[in-house]
């Protein structure tokens, strides 16, 4: 059983998705994606957008066997726990990548993809990825 | 010469690609097919990636070179015969990733192979006529071809990506242009169909030639113009060997096509073809001064060709993102199983 996407939810969280806004806290200064109404760190609700680094380093990930119907033609996921060059968390797939190239501190960078299909009939998810940094097509500074 | 031209570009072709023989020796082709073809390897999607995500990818480089704000982009594009959503534009997605929304125009066009070769003509004349300052035309597509068909010896993923502006800003001046379209059913995919079908032979002389021929010879009489002085010739790739046919069928010599060749690596994109050949002689042989003929070719069918005159801000741009070449030697070479997967030949009931 496949579940067809939410439109609204789709088009709710598009910007972030889309573009790795995530947000500042003015009180803390910290940063935190994705974006919540309230600072995870202090509580805050003073916070403002900020557009985050695309790149970062793999802090730990897992490899998933077991998925549910929607994502059984792209098993095994990847996804990965990325701290990007800010110092921000980001919880992602990690793409274009081997079993054998993954390790904890892998250089990554932000990617959009097709994140979930949902059924044959109903909107399609897309979203940021991260993929392994290869110097020569990076679009980042590293 | 006119008062626009190309302010930046951009290019994507993804990590995986197969081996044309492995394609043959699958299906029982004859591997002097794919030798004749002048084909090597093809581009293949990831699992993950379709027409959108990989001309989010050109159009993201596009926007890196042309050192714009992308709110000041007045029309997006999408030129391919690929859709994620037959009814639901990929021009909006595209802009609303790269910041450009709201106030922007944004459509996908369709016309085979030339829907972005359409879209630079009327983002030209948009620029032209003030009613835009700049506007984005992305040609990119994950073509299908029928398991088994010749078809699937080139048929690719990959795209382009163009930023049309002022010509006080860009690498290359549009000189002119000129269309010549007819109606002729070389290739087609009807509706509901997965994989489209051609005229095997008659995609040739009465479709690719013919048009791509009118078009370059339109331009050249209207510019009074002859093949020598072109320094760079770039034609729609389809395979490797039409764009040299044509060009001596012309009057170019070899010399002036190989550096803008790109499927014979990377296979045919469709609606990126002809444009990742563009972007591939800008980026590698392309001096100020040089004159450079463009000829998309779409079936159905119909060619435009431009004629660019290159300026001294070429260099500067070069550099600021992945080039074609980067991303040629950017590859893992997969299995037909692999590649059946990735473009879901092998079907999943959910």
């Amino acid at each position: 059983m496949v579940w067809k996407l939410s439109p609204v939810s789709v088009w709710r969280h598009r910007i972030p998705r889309y573009r790795l806004i995530g947000k500042e806290c003015k009180k803390c200064g910290k940063h935190h994606y994705p974006p919540k109404l309230a600072c995870p760190y202090c509580g805050s609700r003073d916070l403002k957008n900020i557009e985050l680094p695309r790149s970062g380093i793999i802090e730990t990930y897992t490899v998933i066997y077991e998925v549910g119907e929607e994502f059984r033609h792209k098993a095994p996921v990847v996804i990965g726990l990325v701290k990007l060059d800010d110092g921000t968390r980001v919880i992602a797939p990690i793409t274009d990548v081997a079993e054998d190239e993954l390790e904890i501190g892998l250089r990554v960078e932000a990617t959009f993809r097709r994140i979930r299909d949902g059924d044959h009939f109903g909107v399609i998810g897309y979203g940021l990825s991260f993929r392994p940094i290869r110097t020569n097509v990076s679009k980042t500074s590293s | 010469m006119k008062s626009v031209g190309i302010v930046g570009w951009g290019a994507y072709i993804p990590l995986y690609r197969i081996a044309v023989d492995e394609i043959a020796k699958m299906w029982g082709i004859d591997p002097f097919l794919a030798k004749a073809l002048g084909m090597y390897e093809k581009a293949v999607g990831g699992l993950d990636e379709d027409a959108v995500t990989i001309g989010v990818e050109a159009a993201m480089n596009a926007l890196q070179r042309a050192k714009i704000k992308p709110d000041s982009i007045g029309a997006v594009f999408f030129g391919t015969e690929s859709k994620p959503y037959a009814v639901k534009p990929s021009a909006t997605i595209v802009a609303e990733v790269l910041g450009i929304t709201p106030n922007t125009m944004a459509s996908d066009l369709e016309f085979a192979c030339r829907a972005a070769s359409e879209g630079l003509r009327a983002a030209f004349a948009l620029v032209e006529s003030g009613q835009i300052d700049y506007g984005l035309v992305i040609g990119a597509d994950t073509a299908q071809a029928n398991p088994g068909d010749v078809l699937e010896l080139t048929a690719s993923s990959g795209g382009a990506a163009f930023i049309v502006g002022p010509s006080s800003e860009s690498v290359a001046i549009l000189e002119g242009v000129f269309t010549f379209i007819t109606d002729t059913p070389d290739f087609w995919r009807r509706e509901g169909v997965p994989y489209p079908f051609h005229g095997e032979g008659f995609t040739g002389d009465p479709a690719y030639f013919h048009h791509i021929i009118g078009a370059v010879e339109g331009l050249m009489k209207k510019l009074g113009l002859s093949p020598n002085d072109f320094d760079y010739a770039i034609f729609h790739q389809p395979n490797g060997k039409f764009p040299l046919v044509v060009g001596k069928r012309l009057g170019f010599s070899r010399e002036k096509i190989i550096p803008s060749l790109v499927t014979p690596y990377a296979g045919n994109t469709y609606n990126g073809s002809a444009l990742l050949g563009f972007a591939r002689v800008l980026e590698n042989v392309a001096k100020p001064g040089d004159r450079i003929l463009v000829a998309p070719f779409g079936s159905g069918a119909g060619s435009d060709a431009f004629s660019f005159i290159v300026t001294d801000k070429l260099e500067e741009r070069k550099k600021l993102a992945p080039t074609v070449d980067d991303y040629l030697s950017n590859k893992k070479i997969i299995s037909y199983s692999e590649y059946a997967r990735m473009r879901q030949l092998i079907k999943i009931v959910r």
